[in-house]
C-alpha cells in the first residue's frame, strides 16, 4: 500500500502544503524585520560613504541621517524634479535604483544625497551619488560620495547580490573601497575620466594614478563591472554635477 | 514465617543510555576517524569558500548543523512513511525548506552576514553531507540516533572549517573575528599573505590537515 501511487501523490501533496505553508508563515511573519533591515541597510550604505559609522548602533545611524543627510532627485539633464507623472512627491529615498536601471538612461530618476556638516544645516560636506550595475552573477551597485569640488573621491561603499564571497564580494569591504579614496574623475581640463580598477591586485605603484585603482586577483569580472557603472553613472549625473559646480542648481534651491 | 515476597525481576530491558557507548559513536566518529570534509571529501566547496574569516564561517558553520539536526530528525521521525521511489526529493524538500528558513530569519536579524552569506546559505541545500546523512543514516534509524549522528557530523564539518578559516584570517588578514591580532601582541607590520585570501589558501590548508590527521590515524584510501 504504501508504494502504491496513490500514496505516493497524497504524502507528496501533504508535505508540499506543510512545507509551503511554514515558509510562507516564516516570511509573513519575518517581512516587518525584513524590512527594517533593509531601509537601515541602505541609510548605512549612505552614510558609510561619507563618514565612519561602523561602531554605531541602528538607531544611532538612522538619527545620524536624518540629522545629515538632505536628499533631492534629478533628471539625466541634472534638472531637479519633485514630483511624478501622477503629481505625487518623490522621495530619493524611496526611488528604487534598480527599477530604474531597466529604464532607458534619460527616463530614469537620479537621487543626489547631500552630506551636512552634523548640526550645520547651511554647509554641505559632500554629494552622494548611487550607482548601478552589473557584477560578475548579479547587481551590484554603491554609493560614491565627492568632495565639494565635485571631482575627488571622498568615500564609497559598494554592495552587491550575489558576487562570490571571498573574490567578487570583497568590494564591500573597507580595504576595497578605501583605495578611491582621494582619486579624481575628472583631469585637468574637466574631461571625465572616471576611475578604473586594474587588473590582478598588487600592481605597480607607477601604474595606479588618479584614476587607476588597484584590482581584485580572481575577480577581474566584478571589477570591470564597477569601473562600467561608475563610468556610466557619472556621465549621467554629468549635467548635475556641471550645473551645481557652475552654482546654477545652488541658486534656484535659495529661491525657493 | 515471614511471607515471601517474590520479587520477580521484570524481564524488561533497561532503556539505552541517553548517551550510550554506542551513541557516543554516532558523534565522536566523525570528528576525525569518519570526518565529512577530511575523509569523506564532502562538503568541499563552502569549506573552500567562507573561510576567509572566522565570523561568516562560524555562522555558516551554526546554520549547517542547524539544518542538518533538524533535517536528520524530521526524515528519521517520518522514515517509515515516506514512499522510498520519492524519497530523495521528500529529503530534499525537508533541507531546503530549513535552509530558506535559516536564509529568513538571517535576512531578518543578522542583515549582514545575511549579505556576507547569501548564496552559500542557498547551497547548504547541495552540501553533500546534509543529503548524504539522510540517506545514509536518518532513514534507517531512530530519531535521538539521527539526531546524535547529524550533531557528530556537523561538529565534524564545523570544526575544519573553523580551523581552515582561523588559518586563513590570521595569515591572510592578521586578525582573529576582525580583531587584530598582530597589532595588539606589538608587530605593526605584519607581512599579510595574499594566498590565504584566495580560495587555493584554503585548499593548502585543508591538504595540511588532512596530512597531518591521516599521519596520526593511519587511514589509507583504497
Amino acid at each position: 500500500m504504501q508504494q502504491s501511487n496513490t500514496y505516493i501523490i497524497i504524502f507528496s501533496a501533504v508535505l508540499t502544503i506543510v512545507l509551503g505553508g511554514l515558509l510562507s508563515l516564516a516570511n509573513q511573519g519575518l517581512k516587518p524585520m525584513q524590512q527594517k533591515s533593509e531601509e537601515l541597510d541602505t541609510k548605512k550604505k549612505i552614510l558609510s560613504a561619507v563618514t565612519e559609522i561602523r561602531r554605531m548602533k541602528g538607531n544611532e545611524v538612522l538619527s545620524l541621517y536624518s540629522e545629515t543627510i538632505e536628499s533631492i532627485v534629478v533628471d539625466i539633464d541634472g534638472e531637479i524634479i519633485e514630483k511624478d507623472e501622477k503629481g505625487a512627491p518623490i522621495i530619493a529615498e524611496n526611488v528604487d535604483i534598480a527599477k530604474n536601471f531597466k529604464k532607458a538612461p534619460e527616463d530614469r530618476m537620479y537621487p543626489v544625497f547631500k552630506y551636512h556638516k552634523p548640526g550645520d544645516k547651511d554647509v554641505v560636506e559632500a554629494y552622494i551619488f548611487p550607482v548601478y550595475g552589473k557584477g560578475l552573477w548579479g547587481p551590484i551597485w554603491g554609493f560614491i560620495a565627492l568632495e565639494t569640488d565635485l571631482n575627488t573621491i571622498k568615500g564609497t561603499s559598494f554592495d552587491h547580490k550575489t558576487e562570490t564571497p571571498g573574490l567578487g564580494a570583497r568590494i564591500t569591504t573597507a580595504e576595497i573601497r578605501d583605495r578611491y579614496h582621494g582619486k579624481k574623475l575628472f583631469d585637468d581640463s574637466g574631461n571625465l575620466i572616471s576611475i578604473r580598477m586594474l587588473k590582478g591586485e598588487n600592481n605597480p605603484p607607477s601604474a595606479l594614478d588618479d584614476h587607476h585603482i588597484d584590482g581584485l586577483s580572481g575577480a577581474t569580472l566584478t571589477g570591470n563591472g564597477v569601473n562600467e557603472m561608475l563610468e556610466s553613472y557619472f556621465q549621467y549625473y554629468l549635467n548635475y554635477i556641471s550645473k551645481t559646480k557652475n552654482g546654477a542648481i545652488e541658486k534656484v534651491a535659495l529661491l525657493d | 514465617m515471614s511471607t515471601q515476597t517474590i520479587e520477580k525481576a521484570v524481564e524488561k530491558k533497561p532503556a539505552e543510555a541517553i548517551l550510550s557507548k554506542r551513541r557516543k559513536k554516532f558523534v565522536n566518529d566523525p570528528l576525525s576517524d569518519d570526518n565529512p570534509i577530511t575523509v569523506q571529501v564532502l562538503g568541499i566547496c563552502s569549506a573552500l569558500a567562507v573561510t576567509t574569516q572566522m565570523k561568516p564561517t562560524l555562522t555558516m558553520a551554526i546554520s549547517v548543523i542547524f539544518v542538518m539536526v533538524f533535517s536528520n530528525l524530521i526524515i528519521s521521525v517520518m522514515r517509515s512513511l515516506v514512499p522510498t521511489r520519492v524519497r530523495i526529493i521528500v529529503q530534499l524538500a525537508v533541507i531546503a525548506t530549513l535552509v530558506t528558513l535559516v536564509s529568513e530569519v538571517l535576512k531578518a536579524y543578522q542583515y549582514d552576514m545575511y549579505k556576507e552569506l547569501s548564496v552559500f546559505v542557498g547551497l547548504i541545500i547541495t552540501n553533500c553531507i546534509v543529503m548524504g546523512r539522510l540517506e545514509a543514516f536518518a532513514l534507517a534509524n531512530k530519531p535521538w540516533d539521527s539526531v546524535l549522528d547529524a550533531i557528530g557530523n556537523g561538529l565534524g564539518y564545523s570544526w575544519i572549517i573553523l580551523a581552515v578559516a582561523f588559518f586563513r584570517e590570521i595569515f591572510g588578514s592578521g586578525r582573529l573575528f576582525g580583531w587584530p591580532v598582530f597589532e595588539a601582541i606589538g608587530i605593526e607590520n605584519f607581512p599579510t599573505n595574499g594566498l590565504m585570501v584566495t580560495p587555493v589558501g584554503a585548499f593548502f590548508i585543508l591538504g595540511l590537515i588532512i596530512w597531518v590527521q591521516r599521519n596520526k590515524t593511519g587511514y589509507v584510501e583504497h
